[in-house]
């Protein structure tokens, strides 16, 4: 099976360039890229002139099996993200119960491939029941197809014992993703504390609790010399110890949510539930510092951090709403959001969004290159909508960009060659 | 008709002029309150449910008083106690209320915002009696018409909110009702019992009680709850009474016709001395109650006019 896409803007991540050209598609592989004819009998699309882009490996999306396939199965998250130009899902292990044994880990393995039309992996819980009392089988978890090790939002707060999970991962050269934020100072908060939380009458966490777990985190990477990364950096005062630490050789990584880069505090406005996530949404000079930061190189990854929650868990008063928002679908047009803005190219986007999460996991996908797998998305930047929930693939519809216009459209999606988006009509 | 709003959920969405026609109609009710047939045909025929999902004795007797005078039919909900714990939402709660028709439905929740989210599903007015630290507008309102009688006016005004600011949607609708009718307003409490970024609201901000009370006209005092009492945000009940409880002595840095306010239940001894608090020539802590009827009857009215002029603009099918 031969494909030519020719015609195409070309957005390169490894060499930050963005060019016309044409790619070729051999056998689920990029045959070539740039000024490639096609061979005979090979399909010819024309990508009238828009953008082709590497597919988005998207670290962290939350799917509801097992325990809660009513707001999300293998099957509808597949197709939102196909529908988003999501190539590869680095599925989360905060299910219920957790992955955080090889069995359940073969099992959820199991039902993605039957169900799921994107590559899928799978993350394990660092701790049993993501408690932080004992760890994980970490050997056999990774035997059994594990990429990453994390307890997601939930902090191990012993540092024995995080001392003693970080160490053996570390022997098998596995990854841990952390979620830096100090559990007591936020505990019970759903804003960030400043003039906006005090009028709403909201308890708010001082931005302080990212850093203060950031730091704690990181002592503990400097003792054990474990390969790390932290899920959301989401404030300016995280930025320097971060790059201290990138700086002092440590093999750390950051990332953060497409959120957090194209939202802010007052986006909650009058309650909204939608707007709720966890870190909470921060004041304008954060989010403009942690875009610079995804600019320059300093942030790695942005995460769509797809958190399906059904209508009943968002419909309470804020404090006692759930947290996190669906964004497969809608990540590629919110990242488009800072493109138009100017303050990140098409090529900068990509590496935070494709390539830099395939490298961090050791993955072949996230380049535009000869050789790599044609995991593809081709997109309009520029071809504007208003965003209707309820057409979301998704089964649940907590997006806080309902009704907003956005500007950004997948044209079509390629998994391995094959195109998983459109679908047949 | 100044006055527009739909509901009354807060301060914030109230202009100057709607804030001066509840002051100009609860005058009127002050007096019909002081007569001995205290009654109005105002709400006749209405359904008014009181919906408490936190306990309180002393706005709820004042809305249910409120109502009974303009000749509603009040029927009072204690729902802390009832299908809450039962697992029924919020949302639920309120739907089956709405199925019975009410006219007007008085709620106080322990939730900041959950007045705003009840309102957006029922078709009736929806009277904010306070939601967790966010907004408690009548009684910014019965403050405001407490200030207007004592000092003669409520704007340019030096006005002391004293105590637990952080905790208090008392001080938060005050807060916004003082700055909107141009007052100025200092903050003056323990850093711990103080919201972050307060001082970007158009506050000033004072630790040192003595200092904030120089020249004040208006003394607000709030009410410590016990749970904030010991441990957490404040060291002991009689290092904040030292530091912070009002006294004669603390009170004389004020103007000397300072009136001393309290939103009421006091704490004798930890916030507010007793003789100070019953002292009639600086006390209108009885004021407050009094004028507390008359607020809430006015804007019970005026929700209930905007309510029928609504309902008969959609009966001859007008747009509103």
């Amino acid at each position: 099976m031969t494909t030519l896409l020719t015609n195409a803007r070309l957005i390169d991540p490894e060499g930050l360039t963005e060019i016309p050209g044409s790619l070729l598609i051999e056998n689920g592989v990029i045959a070539g890229v740039g000024d490639v004819t096609a061979p005979k009998g090979a399909t010819v699309i024309d990508c009238g002139g828009k953008c082709l882009a590497p597919g988005i490996v998207d670290l962290g999306v939350k799917i509801g099996e097992p325990g809660e396939r009513h707001k999300e199965s293998f099957r509808s998250a597949g197709l939102a993200a196909a529908a988003g130009g999501v190539t590869t899902i680095i599925a989360r292990p905060d299910t219920n119960p957790a992955i955080d044994n090889p069995e359940t880990l073969e099992f959820v393995t199991r039902r993605a491939a039957e169900a799921c039309p994107v590559r899928i992996r799978h993350m394990a819980a660092l701790t049993k029941g993501r408690e932080g009392r004992e760890m994980t089988e970490i050997g056999f978890l990774l035997d059994a197809g594990a990429i990453a090790f994390t307890d997601c939002d939930h902090v191990v707060t012993d540092t024995k014992v995080l001392s003693r999970a970080l160490t053996y991962a570390k022997s098998l050269n596995a990854l841990v993703m952390g979620h830096p934020q100090e559990p007591i100072l936020s505990a019970g908060a759903a804003t960030t504390s400043g003039k906006f939380a005090s009028l709403r009458g909201l308890p708010g966490v001082s931005p302080m609790a990212e850093r203060i777990g950031f730091d704690r985190e990181m002592g503990m990477v400097e003792m054990t010399g474990a390969k790390y990364h932290f899920d959301q950096i989401t404030t300016a005062r995280a930025l320097p110890p971060l790059e201290r630490a990138k700086a002092n050789g440590f093999d750390v990584t950051a990332g953060t949510s497409i959120h957090h880069l194209t939202l802010n505090e007052f986006d909650v406005g009058d309650y909204r539930t939608f707007f709720k996530v966890k870190p909470p949404l921060r004041p304008e000079d954060d989010r403009i510092a942690v875009v610079e930061a995804v600019a320059s190189g300093l942030i790695d990854i942005i995460s769509s951090m797809h958190t399906p929650q059904d209508e009943e868990s968002k419909r309470l008063p804020f404090e006692d709403a759930a947290s996190g928002a669906v964004a497969l679908e809608t990540f590629l047009p919110a990242a488009m959001r800072l493109y138009h803005a100017g303050q990140l190219t098409l090529p900068q986007l990509f590496r935070a969004m494709a390539l830099n999460p395939a490298q961090r996991l050791g993955l072949p996908q996230g380049r535009l290159a000869t050789g790599a797998p044609a995991d593809l998305v081709l997109f309009d930047p520029d071809a504007p909508f208003v965003l209707d929930r309820f057409k979301l693939n998704s089964k649940s519809k907590n997006t806080p960009f309902d009704g907003q216009r956005m500007e950004g459209k997948v044209l079509g999606t390629w998994v391995d060659g094959k195109r998983v988006f459109p679908g047949e009509a | 008709m100044t006055f527009r709003a739909r509901h009354l959920l807060g301060i914030e969405h109230l202009a100057p002029e709607e804030i001066r026609a509840v002051l100009d109609l609860a005058e009127t009710y002050v007096e019909l309150n002081q007569r001995t047939v205290k009654h109005s045909d105002a709400l006749e025929g209405m359904t008014q449910i009181n919906m408490f999902f936190e306990n309180s004795t002393r706005t709820q007797a004042s809305f249910e008083l409120a109502g009974k005078r303009l000749g509603a039919d009040v029927m009072n909900m204690s729902v802390a106690h009832s299908s809450v714990k039962k697992g029924e939402t919020l949302i639920d709660t309120a739907l089956t209320l709405n199925a019975m028709h009410p006219d007007l439905l008085v709620v106080r929740h322990p939730a900041s915002g959950a007045v705003d989210l009840l309102a957006q599903k029922v078709n009736c007015a929806v009277l904010n009696a306070g939601d967790g630290r966010h907004e408690h507008p009548t009684q910014a309102l019965l403050d405001a018409l407490t200030i207007r009688r004592a000092k003669g006016r409520i704007q340019r005004l030096t006005v002391a909110i004293c105590g637990d600011i952080a905790h208090s949607r008392v001080a938060r609708s005050n807060l916004i009702l003082l700055g909107k009718m141009e007052n100025r307003i200092r903050l003056i409490g323990p850093p711990t019992l103080m919201p972050s970024g307060v001082q970007d609201l158009g506050c000033e901000v004072y630790e040192d009680m003595r200092e904030g009370l120089k020249d004040c006209d208006v003394v607000m005092m709030l009410r410590l709850q016990k749970e904030r009492m010991d441990g957490g945000f404040i060291p002991s009940e009689r290092e904040y009474y030292h530091r912070y409880g009002l006294d004669a002595e603390k009170l004389a840095m004020a103007k000397d016709d300072a009136i001393v306010m309290h939103p009421g239940p006091m704490n004798r001894g930890v916030e507010i001395d007793g003789e100070l608090a019953d002292d009639i020539n600086r006390s209108v802590i009885q004021d407050q109650v009094e004028m507390g009827v008359a607020v809430r009857m006015a804007c019970m009215d005026l929700l209930a006019r905007n309510l029928r002029a609504e309902r008969g603009a959609r009966a001859v099918g007008v747009m509103v």
